[in-house]
Formats: structure tokens, sequence, C-alpha cells
């Protein structure tokens, strides 16, 4: 916990639905594994979650959706980052998705996708293993 | 991006590269002391103001509407946004850019979040890193966001040219910077949530708090003024900003001078009392002579201070 570099994470809620419970739960089991992370709160669009990642110079982004919003606004995100030539953040996806949508959401460049049965631990652990830098 | 890109692309307010370089100094990462010395020039020009006040005062609240506010003057501002760290698992929980969101697509706004880090000194040595490359980049005014737990107001006080404290009714008997005793520190003092309960009460004890610190008596000393303000609308948000350039002005060159001789001794000496420990832990067989030292010491054969003089002409032998 000294010098050194943090694994960042950028934790957003992109859509409409007001609640945030997953989110926070699993910002703060991220805090507790020694990351920091980022929380930009409800209702964020894409455009203001890449802006913000940008800023935060995040190795990852966290996103969660309740709202069945994700198949069009995860790979917004993606789309975005990828716009704008960054290739080294790892995005992933975590709420109440189907799983016929993983495929989709992973061909758009999600990395991995959690549904609410994930353990925080397995987050954790593959944020280790599979951050770009 | 190699570095000397990063800094150049920085210098012209470039965002990403204005974030890399802030991680590449918060992280020491390679080259990092070089790409210092290369926006040091470029420093300077900034109003530095640090926002600081207990716990849920209202600071990101208000940092939100003070840049508003500068944008409304047409200035560019950078944030830094301080949190602690926790000291158990090294992690942070970063929220305050959640009050500041509106400005995330404005290129005329740029926020960071920081974790102390649990670094020698409390306000982390990365803080003015990110100070000074904001700084260096061209925004006009920076704003830091700390909590104010004791220490880091007097660290946040040698950052800033001018000091906000915050305060807010109903936290209890004793406002906290007076128990603390660093009224000195204050440039200004907002007492937000004026929709509460208790603000005449607040503001009564910050003024004779005042008239009892000696600065006050000395003619033609600043008096810090106190301001009222309901952060969550904005209110008295422009009053504010108007005082801080009044404070500025009053400071005028030499005293904005004199602030920053303070600002530069207080790093500098920093900096270099982590070499020189740096230069000691390097020392071969510097460890198991400072832990025998520490065993003498535990076992009362040696005393504290002779033990560290041993130590020390380890290092300069
Ligand atoms: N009643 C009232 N509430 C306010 C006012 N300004 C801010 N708040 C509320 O106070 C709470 C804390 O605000 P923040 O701006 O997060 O406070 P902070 O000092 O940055 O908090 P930390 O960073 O966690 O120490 C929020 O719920 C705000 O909405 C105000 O003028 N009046
Ligand atoms: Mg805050």
């Amino acid at each position: 916990m000294d010098e050194g570099r943090k694994i960042r994470v950028l934790v957003a809620k992109p859509g409409l639905d007001g609640h945030d419970r997953g989110a926070k739960v699993i910002a703060r089991a991220l805090r507790d594994a020694g990351m920091e992370v980022i929380y930009t709160g409800l209702r964020q669009t894409p455009e203001q979650i890449v802006a913000a990642a940008i800023q935060e110079d995040v190795d990852v982004v966290a996103l969660s959706s309740l709202s069945g919003a994700h198949g069009y606004l995860f790979p917004k995100v993606a789309k975005l980052l990828k716009e704008r030539g960054i290739d080294d953040v790892l995005v992933i996806g975590g709420g109440v998705i189907p799983e016929d949508d993983f495929p989709e959401l992973k061909a758009a460049g999600i990395a991995e996708v959690f549904t609410p049965g994930t353990s925080t631990a397995e987050v954790i652990d593959y944020i280790r293993e599979h951050i770009k830098r | 991006m190699a570095l000397e890109d990063i800094v150049r692309r920085a210098l012209a307010r470039e965002v990403r590269a204005v974030s890399r370089l802030i991680s590449i100094i918060e992280d020491r990462l390679e080259g990092f002391e070089r790409a210092y010395a290369e926006i040091y020039p470029h420093t300077g020009r900034a109003h530095i103001i640090g926002i600081t006040g207990p716990p849920g005062s209202g600071k990101s609240t208000l940092v939100d509407k003070l840049a508003m506010e500068y944008r409304k003057r047409g200035l560019t501002v950078g944030v830094v946004a301080v949190d602690p760290t926790s000291p158990f698992s090294g992690g942070a929980l970063l929220g305050d850019r959640l009050r500041m969101q509106r400005h995330v697509l404005d290129d005329g706004v740029f926020i960071r979040s920081m974790g102390t880090r649990g670094r020698l000194g409390g306000l982390s040595r990365a803080t003015s890193g990110a100070v000074d490359v904001l700084d260096a980049a061209g925004y006009d005014v920076v704003l830091i966001e700390t909590v104010g737990v004791g220490q880091s107001e007097v660290e946040i006080a040698s950052l800033a040219d001018t000091v906000v404290l915050i305060q807010v009714p109903g936290l209890g008997d004793d406002i906290q910077v007076i128990k603390a005793g660093i009224m000195e520190i204050g440039d200004l003092f907002v007492v937000n949530k004026k929709d509460r309960p208790g603000v005449e009460r607040v503001m009564a004890e910050i003024r004779t708090a005042l008239e009892l610190s000696e600065m006050s008596c000395v003619e033609g000393s600043w008096v810090p003024p106190i301001l009222l303000t309901m952060a969550e609308t904005g209110e008295g948000v422009a009053e504010v900003v108007d005082a801080c350039g009044e404070h500025l002005k009053h400071l005028g060159e030499e005293g904005l001078a004199e602030r920053r001789l303070r600002r530069a001794r207080a790093e500098t000496m920093e900096i270099a009392s982590q070499r020189i420990w740096q230069g000691l832990s390097e020392r071969p067989g510097a460890s198991e002579e400072a832990q025998r030292l520490a065993e003498a010491v535990a076992a009362r054969k040696a005393d504290p201070y002779s033990a560290a003089a041993a130590l020390y002409r380890l290092l300069v032998q």
C-alpha cells in the first residue's frame, strides 16, 4: 500500500434506472481490495462516462445496469473509447443481463459481463488479471 | 505516447495528456522527474485555492458551484479532489466527482480525484504534482478539495494561495477549526448550509475566534471575511469567488511571492528529506543496523536519540 501504481476503476451507472446499490457494493469491494474507485453516480450518459474515465486516467471502466439498457449503452461506451484511440482501458459490465446478450456485448468490446450471482472476489481477480497496463 | 509528447500536449491543455501526466507524477513512473522539470517553468500562473472543512460540510457541492461561477466569468478551472486512502486496504472510494459531473463535457473544466495514499505528510505529494500540471496546462484557477481533519489543513495552507475554510451549523459545541487551533490558516470562512438552524451561532463563534487571534491586530492585515452560502442552490457562491479575488489582490505581488516561497521551501525540504531517507536505506547494511539499533532501544541499552545519531552517521560517513 505504499507508493507505486494502483489500479484505478471508474464505476459508472449508465441508463435511467434509479438504483445504484449493486454499483456501490462493487465499489466498496474494489476499494477493500486496494483499488482506487471513482464513483460518478446515477444516470450517466456514455459521453459523460468516457470523459470522466479520461480525466481520471483509469485502468478499468465498470458499468452497471439494471434497466436492460446495457444492450445499447455498454457498447456505446466501448465505441467512444475506441474512437478516441483509447485501447488500454478494460471495460467490464454487470447487472441483470441475460446470458443471450453476452456474445454481442463481448463483440462490442465489453471484456467480461458479470451477473448478480458473481462474487465480488471473482470480479477482483478478473480485473487484476486483465488490466492492460 | 512518448514522455516528450505527453509533456508537450499537456502544456497545450490536451485533456488526455494532462491526465496521463498527473498519473505519471502520482505513480512516480519512469521519467517523472524529467517531466516535472519540463512543466515547472510553466507553473505559477494559476490562482490556487484550497477548500477544506469537516466531512459532509458541502465542499464538493461548493467546488461544483465555484467552478460554475468561474466558468461564467470566462475562466478555466482545474479541480483536484482528495479523499482519504484506507490505511487497511490501501484502496480508496473517491466520491467527490459525483457532485461535479455536470462539468465533465466542458473542456474548460478538468476534474481529478486522488487518494492520500498514506504517504508521509498526509496530503499527498501527488496533490502538489497534479496542481502543478493543471497550472502548467493553463487552467486559470485550480481548486483543491481536502477533508479537514487537522494536519491536512496545514498542508493545504502551504499549497494554496487562498484557503477557504468551510463550517456548517449543528456539528456540536465548538467548531472544529477553533479546537484544532488552525483558525490562522483560513483566508476566508464559509458557513455553508445556511438553510440549517444554528448559522448565527457558528458565525459568532468564528468572529470571536478571529478577534482573539493575533493576526487581526496588525494594521493593514487581511481580515478574513465570513460568508454565508447554500452550496446546494448556489446562493452566496458569487460572493465567495469575489472574496477569493479580493484576497489575491490583497496579497499583491509581494504577499503572493511570500506564500509561494513558503510552499517551495516546504516541498523542497520534504523531497530532500525523502531522498536522505532513501539514501540511508540504500546503504549496505543500513537496514540491519536500523534493526539492531531498534532492538537496542527496545531493550533499553540505547536511547532513541543516540540510536538515531548512529544511523545518521552511517549516512554521512
Ligand atoms: N441543507 C443543505 N445541504 C447541503 C448544502 N450544500 C451541500 N449540502 C448537502 O450536504 C451533503 C454533503 O455534501 P458534499 O458536497 O458531498 O460534502 P463534502 O464536504 O464534499 O463531503 P466529503 O467529501 O464526503 O467530506 C450532500 O447531501 C449535499 O447535498 C446546503 O447548502 N444546504
Ligand atoms: Mg467531497
